[in-house]
């Protein structure tokens, strides 16, 4: 089955009369998604509250909604006291290193995949398919070691490496679709002798925009909330990215909770505009991933 | 307009491949690119793929602890893991964790998405704001919910109290802290669900419900009879990415709970950070990652051998 996953509605049934039992059901579904939405959405109002609140009162009770008064300073502290900037600056260097390097190496092993010829094709698909399935952590020992032993510990780079040249979904993702686009564009193009490389980079990569505008904002926003690679592999605070920063000061009695929820608050920001400015790309990119 | 089609049912189905038209070669020196163009994800799939899970097998038969010297120790850590309660209760929870978790949002979501293709006005909106939680970070939620869940002064054990119940030590009970990481887990992940089974419902052709519908059948019967046959290969896809992601469970259990009280909420990811990172115990560690790399690959084969008996796919291919 082919399933597209894309944000038209299908036009609503036309309402023909409203009977007595239609009402009842439009008003009993309406309260539900709106009782559902508030307790969706109203978690997030209470994090963005708690951020702006003075530290004594996010334990009080009962708790009160609005921040009174409303300060920043937990913001303040958590750049002063500690290297939040560098957390959320580290967090955006590496997801945007790791979600470049991605789209280029997702595009080369995509095409060979899906246009090219060669024996081992299908066991090279295949071992796309079982990595998509076993996860990362059932490999973490052995990889730990063997970074320890190449010296790559305190680095980006057990972080960021693994991905860009592992990205079993990418190359699941642009594989179908390159393998959507017409065979005769290619073949026009090596008949006018043109090279692999530049069908790959002059027709297939124009024409796959969308995909891997999905791709890339699906890398990015899973790299941003990595939690265990980057704890496994960095404990200087000078290079840990959001997660690792915030899952720490957690771990600090001292710290309180509108502190904390500030730090929320500021790792949910980028992802949150680019929600925001790209709903398309990141539903799309979401809904086919799902599972990393 | 371009629009992201993927084959994503069938490629889980089985892994299909595609075979090339057969044509002549088109490219010269056809082989040689492709070695050159997959030379990357070959380095990637070599050194953090094959040979770590190759590696994990040989050092679960170590008893290695990163510092000393290493021993074989054949199957000593199997004999110890298989004798222990503790495994056993991490497996058990990881269990718990996913069949809960998995139909708890392919419930929630079917039901919400199934409301909001009624023809719902602001449709949109709702769409919208159902799949907000979908982009908080994990470690973000944790915090967040943590904090509502807080006995003393939590919001929610406040709310609950206009219900007349008393307040709940939801984290650190021993009986309600797994649900509380389930709930988190659930809160963040329905959105999804929604998006993929509303656009799987509006795909639904409307004149076979039509149809139905004038032969009698009323709306819930034509639900569950008509419309959720048809949007089986959605269910499933959903089902088989909520199995893998719920077996790794990890970001909300070390940031709520660091898999407390009384080991309640361990999962194996968990178990396998602490026995490795925490206590050094690699060749243990190691033992638990080769048993969780079965695991998930028979459970994901079991399921796409088995799905012919309540999958349903209209059109092959």
């Amino acid at each position: 089955m082919a399933m597209t996953i894309d944000a038209r509605s299908s036009a609503p049934t036309r309402r023909k009369k409203v009977r007595g039992p239609q009402l009842a059901a439009d008003v009993v579904s309406y309260i539900v998604l709106i009782v559902a939405t508030i307790v969706f959405v109203a978690p997030m109002l209470w994090m963005l509250a708690a951020s702006f609140m003075p530290l004594s009162q996010t334990t009080q009770y009962p708790p009160r909604l609005i921040p009174h008064p409303f300060t920043l300073d937990a913001y303040r502290t958590i750049f002063a006291n500690y290297p939040f900037g560098v957390f959320l600056l580290n967090s955006f260097l590496i997801s945007m290193i790791t979600t470049l390097g991605s789209l280029v190496a997702c595009c080369l092993s995509a095409f060979a995949l899906s246009r090219l010829r060669f024996k081992g094709r299908e066991v090279m698909f295949l071992s796309v398919i079982v990595t998509l399935i076993v996860p990362f952590a059932a490999r973490m020992i052995p990889i730990f070691i063997g970074m320890r032993s190449i010296g790559w510990i305190n680095t980006w780079l057990p972080v960021i490496v693994p991905i860009v040249l592992g990205n079993a979904y990418g190359i699941f993702l642009l594989r179908q679709f390159f393998m959507n686009i017409p065979r005769e564009l290619d073949e026009a193009a090596a008949l006018d002798g043109s090279s692999v490389w530049t069908i790959l980079w002059r027709i297939y990569v124009p024409l796959s925009l969308p995909a891997l505008a999905s791709l890339a904002v699906i890398t990015f926003v899973n790299t941003w909330n990595e939690l265990l690679v980057p704890l496994i592999f960095i404990n200087n605070p000078e290079l840990m990215p959001v997660s690792v920063g915030i899952a720490q000061l957690k771990g600090q009695a001292s710290a309180s909770w509108s502190w904390l929820m500030a730090g929320a608050v500021l790792s949910v920001v980028p992802l949150f505009l680019l929600y925001v400015f790209a709903q398309k790309y990141v539903v799309r990119g979401m809904t086919l991933n799902a599972g990393k | 307009m371009a629009v992201v089609s993927t084959d994503t049912s069938a490629a889980v189905r089985a892994p299909r491949t595609t075979r090339a038209r057969p044509l002549r070669s088109l490219h010269r020196g056809e082989h040689l690119w492709a070695a050159l163009l997959l030379t990357p994800y070959s380095i990637g799939l070599l050194a953090f793929i094959l040979i770590p899970t190759l590696a994990a097998m040989v050092l679960s038969f170590t008893n290695w602890d990163l510092l000393g010297s290493l021993q074989w120790i054949g199957f000593q850590n199997y004999v110890d893991l298989f004798t222990s309660g503790e495994f056993w209760q991490v497996v058990g929870n990881t269990a718990y964790y996913t069949l809960v978790a998995v139909p708890l949002s392919i419930a929630i979501g079917l039901g919400l998405a199934a409301l909001l293709n009624r023809g719902t006005r602001g449709m949109h909106v709702f769409r919208s704001m159902l799949f907000l939680p979908v982009t908080v970070p994990v470690v973000a939620s944790g915090l967040l919910w943590s904090w509502m869940m807080a006995p003393d002064y939590g919001v929610i054990n406040y709310v609950l109290s206009f219900l007349g119940i008393p307040h709940q030590q939801w984290l650190t009970g021993i009986h309600s802290a797994m649900p509380s990481i389930i709930l988190v887990g659930v809160w963040r992940g329905v959105g999804l669900n929604i998006v993929l089974f509303l656009a799987a419902l509006q795909g639904v052709d409307r004149a076979v419900i039509e149809a139905a519908s004038l032969d009698g059948a009323g709306p819930f019967r034509i639900f569950l009879r008509l419309v959720i046959p048809l949007i089986t290969p959605t269910l499933f896809f959903s089902a088989i990415i909520g199995l893998i992601s719920s077996f790794q469970v990890f970001d909300q259990t070390y940031i709520m709970t660091q898999g407390g009280p009384d080991n309640q909420t361990m999962t194996l990811i968990y178990y396998i950070y602490l026995q490795g990172f925490t206590f050094l115990h690699m060749g243990y560690a190691s033992a638990i990652s080769t048993i969780f790399t079965l695991i998930v690959f028979g459970l994901t084969l079991i399921a796409i051998r088995y799905q012919r008996l309540w999958v349903y796919y209209t059109e092959e291919g």
